[in-house]
Formats: C-alpha cells, sequence, structure tokens
C-alpha cells in the first residue's frame, strides 16, 4: 500500500499547476507563478515543501499569500504543506513573466518599462542624475506615450502614481525593482 | 558586549523609530499622494525592521524576537540614531530629516550588501532596493520645497539648519562600528562621509538651500542617551504590550 500511495502522489508539475492559481491579494489577475515569488516546489517525505520570496520587506501580503497556497494544495488533498520564505537572492520584477507582464496592464497597471538586473549590486541613486519619471511609461488605458510622474509610491510599495497627459487618467505603474 | 548584536539593534531601531515617526502621519499627509508615499515608507521601513530586530534576537541567543525586542525595551536600550527621534515638526522638518537619513542609509546597506556576515549581506540587498525609491522621492521633495515659494523656501532652510547638528552621528565610530569593520560585517562608519556630503551638497544647491557649515554636533543615540522625544514616541509604539503582555489578535 505504502509504494501505491507513492505512485499517486501528484508530481511537480501538477502542484506547480495548482499553485499557478494562487494570485497575488492585491493585484488578483497575477498568479504567485507570473509574480515571480514562487521561487521553488518540492516534496520532503510526506510534505510538500513551497518556497516563496516577499516582493517588498513590509509587503503585508506575505502573510495572505502563505495561507493562499496552504489552502490551495489542501483543496487539492495534500495533507502537510509547509511555506517557507526565503529572502536571498532578493525578487526582482525581472522575475515576472510575459503573461504576468500583460494581465497587469489589462488589468490598468503599467508593467515594468526596464529591467532591474543591473542595479542588483547594491548600487546607489546618482543625485547629479535626479530626473525622476525619465522613462517613458505607456498609459496602460489609451496608450499613449506621453505620461508623468505623480509620486514614487502608489496604492501599495510596489507600484508608482502616473497620469496620462493624453487621456488625462491617473493610473499604477509597477515599479522596476 | 557583543558588537554584532549591538549593531544589529541599532539597524533595527533606526528603522523602526523612523517608520512610528512616519506613521503618525497616516491620515494627515499634506495630499493624497504626500499620506500614501509616507505610509509606503514607512511599511518598507518596519519590515526591514522587523528582519534586523529578529536576526539581532537570534544573535542575542536569550530568546528574545522582533516583538519583545521592539516593545520590551526601554529608552535606554534602543539604539538608533537622534536625528530620527525628532519630531515630525513641520513637513519640511519630516522632509529634510527624511532625506539626510535616506541619502546615508542607501550609501550604508549599498555597502552592507557586501558584508562578510551572509544573513546581512542578505537583509542588505532586499533593503537598499527599496531605499533608492525613499532617496528618490525625498531629495525630489527637498528640491521642490527648497526651490518653491519663499515661504516653503524659508521653510525648507530653517529644517535643513536645525537638523543639521544631528547629521554626523552615523559617520562618529565607537568601539561597536570598529569591531564591525574590523570583521567586516560593516562598512568603516567614517567612509560613508564623503559619499554622503557630495549628494547632499548636489540636492541642497538644486534646492537652491544652503548648506549648513557649522561643526558641533550631537552624539549618543547609538549608546542609548537619547531626547526626550524618544520616550514619547515610545509609549505610543509599546502601549499595547505594556498594558497587555502578550497580547495577541
Amino acid at each position: 500500500m505504502v509504494s501505491g500511495a507513492v505512485a499517486m502522489r501528484p508530481s511537480r508539475e501538477a502542484l506547480l499547476g495548482w499553485l499557478g492559481a494562487v494570485m497575488d491579494p492585491e493585484v488578483p489577475v497575477v498568479s504567485i507563478v507570473d509574480l515571480g515569488i514562487l521561487r521553488d516546489v518540492q516534496w520532503l517525505g510526506d510534505t510538500v515543501v513551497v518556497t516563496v520570496t516577499p516582493t517588498y520587506s513590509g509587503c503585508p501580503a506575505t502573510e495572505v499569500i502563505a495561507q493562499s497556497i496552504r489552502d490551495a494544495l489542501t483543496a487539492h488533498g495534500i495533507a502537510q504543506v509547509n511555506v517557507q520564505t526565503q529572502l536571498a537572492p532578493a525578487w526582482t520584477t525581472d522575475w515576472m513573466s510575459e503573461q504576468g507582464r500583460n494581465a497587469l496592464r489589462a488589468y490598468g497597471i503599467a508593467p515594468p518599462v526596464h529591467r532591474a538586473a543591473a542595479s542588483d549590486g547594491g548600487q546607489v541613486i546618482d543625485m547629479r542624475a535626479l530626473l525622476p519619471g525619465q522613462a517613458v511609461v505607456p498609459c496602460p488605458q489609451c496608450g499613449s506615450h506621453t505620461t508623468r510622474l505623480l509620486s514614487q509610491f502608489g496604492s501599495t510599495a510596489c507600484k508608482a502614481l502616473y497620469r496620462c497627459n493624453a487621456c488625462l487618467e491617473p493610473f499604477d505603474y509597477f515599479k522596476p525593482h | 558586549m557583543d558588537a554584532k548584536f549591538e549593531y544589529l539593534l541599532r539597524l533595527g531601531d533606526n528603522t523602526l523609530v523612523l517608520s512610528q515617526q512616519l506613521a503618525e502621519w497616516c491620515g494627515h499627509g499634506p495630499a493624497l499622494e504626500e499620506d500614501l508615499a509616507l505610509t509606503n515608507t514607512a511599511l518598507d521601513l518596519l519590515g526591514q525592521a522587523r528582519l534586523w530586530l529578529s536576526y539581532a534576537g537570534e544573535v542575542e541567543g536569550q530568546g528574545r524576537d522582533e516583538d519583545t525586542l521592539a516593545y520590551g525595551r526601554d529608552g535606554a536600550a534602543f539604539r538608533n540614531l537622534l536625528l530620527l527621534e525628532q519630531p515630525n515638526g513641520n513637513y519640511a522638518d519630516t522632509v529634510a530629516r527624511q532625506f539626510f537619513f535616506d541619502a546615508w542609509h542607501q550609501h550604508l546597506l549599498a555597502a552592507l550588501t557586501h558584508s562578510s556576515d551572509p544573513r546581512i549581506a542578505e537583509i542588505a540587498q532586499k533593503a537598499v532596493k527599496e531605499v533608492r525609491y525613499h532617496v528618490e522621492r525625498s531629495a525630489g521633495l527637498v528640491v521642490a520645497l527648497g526651490d518653491g515659494t519663499a515661504e516653503s523656501h524659508a521653510r525648507m532652510q530653517a529644517a535643513v539648519n536645525r537638523l543639521w547638528s544631528y547629521t554626523n552621528e552615523w559617520f562618529d565610530a565607537d568601539a561597536v562600528d570598529m569591531q564591525c569593520a574590523t570583521e567586516g560585517w560593516a562598512p568603516d562608519a567614517a567612509s560613508l562621509s564623503d559619499a554622503w556630503h557630495r549628494d547632499v551638497r548636489t540636492v541642497l544647491a538644486q534646492a537652491t538651500l544652503e548648506m549648513p557649515t557649522y561643526a558641533g554636533h550631537q552624539r549618543g543615540g547609538k549608546q542609548g542617551l537619547h531626547s526626550e522625544h524618544l520616550g514619547h514616541l515610545l509609549t505610543s509604539l509599546q502601549f499595547v504590550q505594556r498594558a497587555y503582555p502578550g497580547a495577541q489578535w
């Protein structure tokens, strides 16, 4: 019977598929897989160990996400789930999938316009080149390229607040991180 | 005295105290965007404080966790810089305090990403990404207010002058700083001075503000000698856990 139970054990692909339905509570159109915060999932004995990394140090969604992961796997009959948090390597928006970026745009949030990888070595902002909003962030509503930064922080820490000069609508911008 | 524990308390208390100060602005920001930015910055700093204080508790090895350290210590056991406990004042005071700290914090964290202690390097790599946005915002506000109206210029200059004497404590190495530098856990405290002064000079010039030149600096926060302001801040920060020890909800 023991060998039978092992044979019945869901594969890693199946687990990943179920976790792909767990949405970020703050941006409910992007899954934790598409957001890039799911780092690993594997069997350890009879336990499924899920490793996630927080987006921001103070992100209040982290605990909700851990609970959603446990709920999703429990619903598929997994009895023992262990959610672990891993800090390094630090999460970056570069890990966001193309599908995730498209879902953000369709939801009205502009996805990051450039990669953040270059700034991973603990670089600092050059005060001589302080030109906030110098990158062109296209409006997710009308597609216009004439938009301006209102604030480096929007409805959550991971987003900045922009306004479109063409359609005049404000919108959130998912910052390169 | 365990230098690593002391140093981690300094990192944790700096971020905890400034986070608490910014949280006081919640619902009182001068504009909706500012209210959001202040509280988001406070949240980042609180997250960093949790990481530093959790590690401090582990290094100490006496069973104290982040909550015990945040809610269970009296003022004299806090190791934050004096600058950060200075009152919110008017908005120029809050902005000047934030900019002076952010400009130092980003250089400190960038250096800490190379710490010989892997856990410190890990937390710093996470935090420095957040602090780059903090300093971009606070520097932008210093310029907007300094190079704004006559009234905002005057208030911004007054705030810069008032807080200037608190901006040298971080470069002033004591035995804890020196041991941490020797072990490679943290940078030499004085080594960040040139970069900080260069950045502050650049931003104040853009803001049409005078860079204060006087010497005479306040110190003591890192060793637990605080101004009267910290006690008031801790009464609201710690009230619930002092009145109902161990309360959870």
